[in-house]
């Protein structure tokens, strides 16, 4: 589904991103971990779209497209999902409204007739349901006034509506108490399928105790230096990232 | 039709035409000569004047212009212009009240509606016309109130509710340049309640109309009164619009001034709140683009105590296109106690367009809770990319934001049907 190659990115003239090479199939959850400045925000950044970063070499291949070729919004058409790790409070645009809108301009960029309201306001009582969103924060502004934990379940609650092929987690354990993260990780794992796949990005092994990767990866110094399965997060957890650092250095 | 005297001056042409209406029965002959005086005296305003120094009048007055025209529109061409289903409608063509094209049949009880050159013989008009408005504070109040010969004399009598919305409609509509001077007093007795829309329209028009429009609005003791301007003529329009309001007690004043569209339009809105628990709302929004420039001068005078006035305008900026927002308050000696709030926000588009913002606060009391503030910017490029990262396109993102800004205006019209059609108008702007 995703095959990222040799990718080089930088800010500012900054490399950050030194030859990232990752293979994700459908079906799969990979977790990327790896402790900060590493790139990981970076990666996301760049699947993604921002503008800000400059990819200067490799390339990312989703289903077949080249990914890098396509602006934000059409990889959001073909599927790829960013859970920010900082939501953007957008006041005056009500969420419903906006998941409505994009809903549908995803449809359009398929071919398809816009949703009808009344299938559109089941899948939303459905996927609310899912993430524990309260009807009133569905109706809001987008994430204006929400607390920590309510922007993250929104995002999820975002992804649930859009159904994209991958998803990528942006650190969205940050700042989440142990029942948000429990609500979160439910949605996530309710939401797998063996047709999409998940990227979690995080810097601690918690919330892979709730969402349980197929293949963890830790990055560092813009690079995934260690591959293995879901035991390499207990063990990051046990022995910290020094361990990675001696081992890339040695 | 009167042709216009091509030789002298506009302020000579502006003097004959003062000699042919001066003897009409609107207003005394003495209000129209200290008018007339006054605006000798103070004249046609240039880039030096300090007041009208974003808008070049005396450019836009340059060339011929006419006092009056024979055109008159039909009923079937300004039936888009009626755009409320329910509501008394009453249709100003060039400055000219049209009694045809109203619709004053049935008014409800305690309602009257005259032309404004059959109200002489009105006992509280003679009391209340020209009261209120004062022709040395203004070179256009001095010149509409000098020249007027035409408009609307609305009554709504004590305790009276009316729940039909009252929209006047002001339609430009000539084949040759065309100066108008428009005149409205609107007296809204104690205890009763009413709702206004005045909107701005040009109709089949191929020359220039430079209407300098004027209304008084009178709201006694325990009056609400609702007043949404739309604004929306063509590029033929330049506008120069008075609303000069005079509150009593207890009484709730909610404005709105939305400009869509026209070359020029500048908004004098000064308001007087002349006793104490009187609640006031100004808000105004507006869309600029091309080469239009959009001038919002308000005035809150504060004059007794506890009393609240809260204003918001926002406006979004496209093209070569100017905004001015120039807001004053006073807040008099005797007002202690008044909270007075102010706020302009506006998005830039563009690098060419212009904003000006001017907050001026005048306090001389010293218990007041009293706050201003303004903001210029773009559209926030976070928020562009998190909408686009859901599938948005970068148009549909931005006027979604864009339309989110100007909802905390447009939600302020009560009018239900009347913010529909508002926002179907923006979303055709935003396309």
């Amino acid at each position: 589904m995703l095959s990222i190659k040799n990718l080089h990115a930088s800010i500012d003239g900054k490399e950050i991103l030194k030859g990232i090479n990752l293979e994700v199939k459908a079906g799969e959850i990979h977790a990327i971990m790896g402790p900060n400045g590493s790139g990981k925000s970076t990666l996301s950044a760049v699947l993604a779209g921002r503008e800000e970063y400059e990819v200067t070499e490799g390339e990312i291949i989703f289903n077949g497209k080249n990914l890098l070729e396509l602006s934000p919004e059409d990889r959001a058409r073909e599927g790829v999902f960013l859970a920010f790790q900082y939501p953007i409070e957008i006041p005056g645009v009500s969420n419903v409204n906006f998941l409505k809108t994009a809903i549908n301009e995803i449809r359009a960029y398929k071919g398809l007739a816009p949703m009808e309201a009344k299938d559109f306001l089941a899948r939303l009582k459905e996927k609310q349901k899912l993430v524990e969103l309260d009807g009133k924060l569905a109706n809001r502004s987008v994430n204006e006034g929400f607390s920590g934990g309510e922007k993250k379940r929104n995002e999820i609650f975002q992804m649930a509506m859009l159904e994209p092929k991958l998803a990528i987690l942006d650190e969205t354990d940050s700042g989440l108490d142990i029942d948000a993260l429990r609500i979160v990780a439910g949605g996530v794992n309710k939401l797998k399928s063996k047709d999409n796949a998940t990227i979690v990005i995080t810097h601690y092994q918690r919330l892979l105790d709730y969402i349980v990767p197929d293949v963890v990866h830790v990055l560092y110094n813009g690079k995934i230096v260690k591959t293995g399965p879901k035991e390499l997060a207990l063990e990051l957890e046990e022995k910290g990232y020094d361990f990675i650092k001696e081992e890339v250095n040695a | 039709m009167e042709a216009a005297v091509k030789t002298n001056t506009l302020k000579d042409r502006l003097y004959s035409e003062f000699e042919t209406v001066k003897n009409s029965l609107l207003g005394s002959l003495q209000i129209r000569e200290q008018a007339m005086e006054s605006f000798l005296k103070q004249g046609i305003p240039n880039r030096k004047s300090e007041e009208y120094k974003y808008v070049n009048i005396d450019l836009v007055l340059k060339g011929e212009f006419a006092f009056s025209t024979d055109k008159t529109t039909t009923c079937e061409q300004i039936k888009h212009t009626k755009f409320l289903k329910d509501a008394i409608d009453i249709v100003i063509e060039n400055g000219v009240f049209i009694e045809d094209l109203s619709n004053i049949k049935s008014l409800p009880k305690g309602l009257q509606v005259i032309n404004i050159t059959d109200a002489s013989s009105n006992e509280t008009f003679s009391k209340q016309y020209s009261k209120y408005a004062d022709v040395n504070a203004d070179t256009f109040i001095a010149l509409n109130t000098a020249l007027a010969k035409g408009g609307v004399f609305i009554h709504v009598a004590k305790g009276t509710v009316i729940e039909t919305p009252i929209h006047i409609i002001n339609i430009s509509s000539t084949k040759e340049n065309l100066i108008i001077n428009s005149r409205n007093l609107i007296v809204v007795e104690p205890n009763a309640q009413v709702k206004f829309i005045e909107s701005f329209e040009t109709v089949d028009s191929s020359a220039k109309t430079f209407n300098n429009s004027m209304t008084e609005i009178v709201i006694d003791e325990n009056a609400i009164v609702d007043y949404y301007k739309i604004q929306d003529e063509n590029e033929n329009g330049y506008l120069i619009n008075t609303t000069q309001v005079y509150q009593k007690k207890q009484s709730v004043f909610s404005t709105n001034t939305i400009t869509l569209s026209g070359s020029l339009v500048r908004n004098n809105l000064n308001i007087v709140l002349d006793d104490e628990h009187i609640e006031t709302h100004l808000n105004g929004l507006y869309l600029t683009s091309g080469n239009q420039v959009v001038d919002n001068h308000t005035l809150v005078d504060h004059r007794k105590p506890n009393c609240n006035s809260n204003e918001l305008y926002k406006g979004i900026i496209e093209d070569k296109s100017s905004a001015t927002f120039n807001g004053k308050i006073y807040v008099r000696k005797d007002a202690q106690k008044t909270n007075a709030f102010q706020s302009n926000k506006n998005i830039l588009l563009s690098d060419e367009g212009t904003i000006n913002t001017k907050p001026q606060l005048e306090i001389y009391a010293d218990d007041v809770k009293c706050s201003h503030g303004t903001s210029t910017g773009k559209l926030d490029a976070d928020k562009i990319f998190y909408l686009r990262a859901r599938g948005l396109s970068e148009t549909s993102a931005k006027k979604l934001l864009m339309h989110a800004f100007a909802s905390e205006v447009v939600d302020t019209l009560k009018i239900e049907a009347l913010r529909e059609y508002v926002e179907e108008k923006i979303a055709k702007r935003f396309e």
